[in-house]
């Protein structure tokens, strides 16, 4: 391997991490919902979507400062979490799998269109917080929020990991996971954990949405990275943290380097369905992740 | 007298038709359907063929999901596979059409096959996700293989004939979708009073049970995949050959979820409830087309943002139906249907 392919390749990897990292904060999303609620929230990339508009809004149009705009933006993702719970999640606990999941697509189709037709289907710049110059190290070349993103997010998965373990509220939440009923007999309030974690859940999305513009730009079509997000939350585990993280950079990683050695390869389009291959080989091999819990059903 | 529908046999409990007054509206209706080409608008015939085209993918789409319970988001891939199939089997080999419709139906149902394989050991979200992935993988090999797909460019298909008789005004196509429907309805109703059908729904009720009853569940859920798939190809074939040009635009995961949604819409686990929810679904976009005609010059946004209000609209129509009419029109139609019968009781 010559020097240059072998900084080619770093380059690559590198490139694979920052977006992984936001892979995995989706696919956080979709665990901490998924662990406390069982619901698997098909509208986790519409809901990053609309953190990074409100993001842009406050900033582009209202006209506030950065750190404003970001604390601003993660209260109404909080509120936004919370309505969406109590209006459109909580009638249907205990419905049959097929009615939560149709829910969650029902809800992802309509921020989808609200979006689109609030603000309209133009892609826009996102005004950057970090400086455009490039750091170099031997070749090497990485934009200051490619680093950024992925201290955030590891920063975020080992805050969360302390907060599940540690805290009362992380406790509860866990508890209900396991157990609705014996975790109301305990005294845990299930209705309040429930929309909590979905406002927690659209925190991390509305983080990972403006990380995101950060990186490229803000158009209604970022929701996609929602669905490419399944196959790192599917590869992690549904109800592992740490597992979400992993998976995401693997899926980031995996991907950036088929587009970069395969596509040309292959005739183009790999980068594209490689998350979906390999989630399909994973469901198939290992259905329940490479750390998720396998759950064991009784007649 | 009519209060309550007794029943003594199983016999009369899987009849068809349970009651003449049943029979009498049904041929009462398909009379009218099949004057309706002579009576209507050609605008009016074109939605009706669409409808029929969505019925048939919406029949197979509550087959695998309202009957048998696995959850599919990937329908789109199968109507995809069909379309192309069929069209590629016409322009280039020749294929009369008469042999492309079910020959697409089985390439879709090979396809289930192969979906299928995955899916034994998972269940529902799983196999949604699964689905998912398929469809998604689907969409860009018909980009990229663009030697036989044509790519993003899409297909033309060729004009038409059945048996000599050529398909060519909306009309003419509209009695062979008629004929289609008839067919399929018939087998997918009639599919559920065999064995087959039954062990269907004994695997959505609880598949490990079905299984110690002594279904097989690798094989009915194969079947299942296979059956629901052959419907897409066949309306993914219709579809193509209607429309005369395809290209992946038309099967995304939008259309998917639009099929989703008629099941939603129409009801879970009902051959009447898809009919439902096709006709509802294909005509709500020509509604809401409607409505902000109305009301254009006061809110000129809406029309230039028309693809969005649309969006926001069956996006809504999907939640509340889940919300407030969990088993869809089918289910609205039931309780009517019982007041009317019992009245003035409530039961």
């Amino acid at each position: 391997m010559t020097d240059s392919s072998v900084s080619i390749f770093v380059q690559v990897v590198f490139n694979g991490l920052a977006v992984g990292s936001i892979y995995a904060l989706v696919a956080l999303g979709f665990v901490l919902i998924y662990k406390a609620t069982g619901v698997f929230n098909f509208a986790q990339g519409e809901l990053m979507m609309l953190g990074a508009y409100f993001c842009y809004t406050l900033i582009a149009m209202v006209g506030l400062g950065y750190i404003l705009a970001f604390l601003l933006t993660l209260i109404l993702c909080f509120l936004m979490g919370i309505v969406i719970e109590m209006a459109v999640l909580r009638p249907l606990v205990g419905k049959p799998i097929f009615s939560v999941i149709m829910v969650t697509i029902g809800l992802a189709v309509t921020l989808q269109g609200l979006t689109s037709l609030v603000w309209g289907d133009e892609v826009h710049n996102f005004p950057s917080f970090f400086s455009s110059e490039v750091l170099s190290f031997h070749q090497v070349h990485l934009r200051p929020i490619e680093i950024w993103v992925f201290f955030s997010t590891l920063m975020l998965v080992i805050g969360f990991l302390i907060f599940f373990k540690r805290s009362k509220i992380g406790i509860a939440m866990r508890g209900t996971a396991n157990d609705q009923n014996t975790a109301m007999l305990m005294g845990i309030s299930v209705r309040r954990i429930f929309s909590l974690s979905w406002a927690v859940a659209a925190i991390i999305a509305a983080v990972g949405g403006i990380s995101y513009a950060n990186l490229l730009f803000v158009s209604p079509d970022m929701s996609h990275i929602g669905l490419r997000a399944f196959p790192a939350a599917i590869l992690g585990g549904l109800d592992s943290i740490p597992g979400a993280i992993i998976g995401g950079i693997i899926i980031g990683v995996c991907e950036t380097l088929a587009g970069a050695y395969l596509d040309h390869m292959l005739g183009g389009g790999v980068k594209e369905i490689t998350a979906f291959i390999i989630l399909i080989i994973i469901l198939m091999i290992k259905p329940y992740g490479l750390f998720g819990k396998k759950e064991i059903v009784r007649v | 007298m009519l209060n309550g529908h007794y029943k003594v046999s199983y016999r009369d409990d899987v009849k068809i038709f349970q009651t003449g007054f049943v029979k009498f509206w049904l041929f009462l209706f398909l009379a009218f359907c099949l004057i309706f080409p002579l009576i209507a608008d050609r605008y009016f015939i074109y939605l009706a063929n669409l409808c029929m085209i969505a019925i048939l993918g919406a029949i197979g789409l509550n087959i695998l999901v309202g009957y048998t319970g696995l959850i599919s988001i990937g329908h789109a891939a199968f109507l995809a596979i069909g379309a192309y199939s069929s069209t590629i089997m016409m322009n280039r080999f020749n294929v009369p059409f008469v042999l492309a419709v079910p020959l697409g139906g089985i390439m879709a149902a090979l396809a289930g096959l192969i979906v299928a394989i995955p899916s034994l050991r998972l269940k529902g979200l799983y196999i949604a996700i699964t689905t998912f992935a398929f469809g998604f993988i689907i969409q860009h090999v018909i980009v990229r293989w663009d030697s036989i797909t044509g790519g993003p460019d899409g297909l033309t298909a060729p004009p038409v004939a059945l048996l000599g008789v050529s398909l060519d005004s909306d009309s003419r196509y509209y009695y062979f979708l008629l004929v289609l429907v008839i067919l399929l309805t018939a087998f997918a109703r009639n599919l559920f009073r065999t064995r087959i059908g039954r062990a269907f729904i004994a695997i959505r009720d609880h598949d490990v049970a079905a299984e110690v009853m002594g279904i097989d569940l690798v094989k009915y859920k194969i079947l299942s995949f296979c059956i629901s798939s052959f419907y897409a190809g066949i309306a993914g074939a219709a579809f193509a050959a209607y429309l005369k040009f395809i290209t992946f635009e038309h099967f995304t995961l939008r259309l998917s979820i639009d099929y989703l949604a008629m099941i939603v819409v129409g009801g879970f686990g009902s051959i009447l409830g898809s009919i439902f929810g096709a006709v509802f679904i294909t005509l709500l976009p020509e509604a809401v087309q409607t409505l902000t005609d109305l009301v254009r010059e006061d809110f000129p946004l809406l029309t230039t943002r028309f693809a969005a209000l649309k969006t926001v609209i069956s996006g809504m129509i999907i939640v509340l139906f889940l919300l407030f009419e969990p088993e869809g029109i089918y289910g609205r139609w039931k309780k009517i249907k019982a007041y009317w019968t019992n009245w003035p009781f409530t039961y």
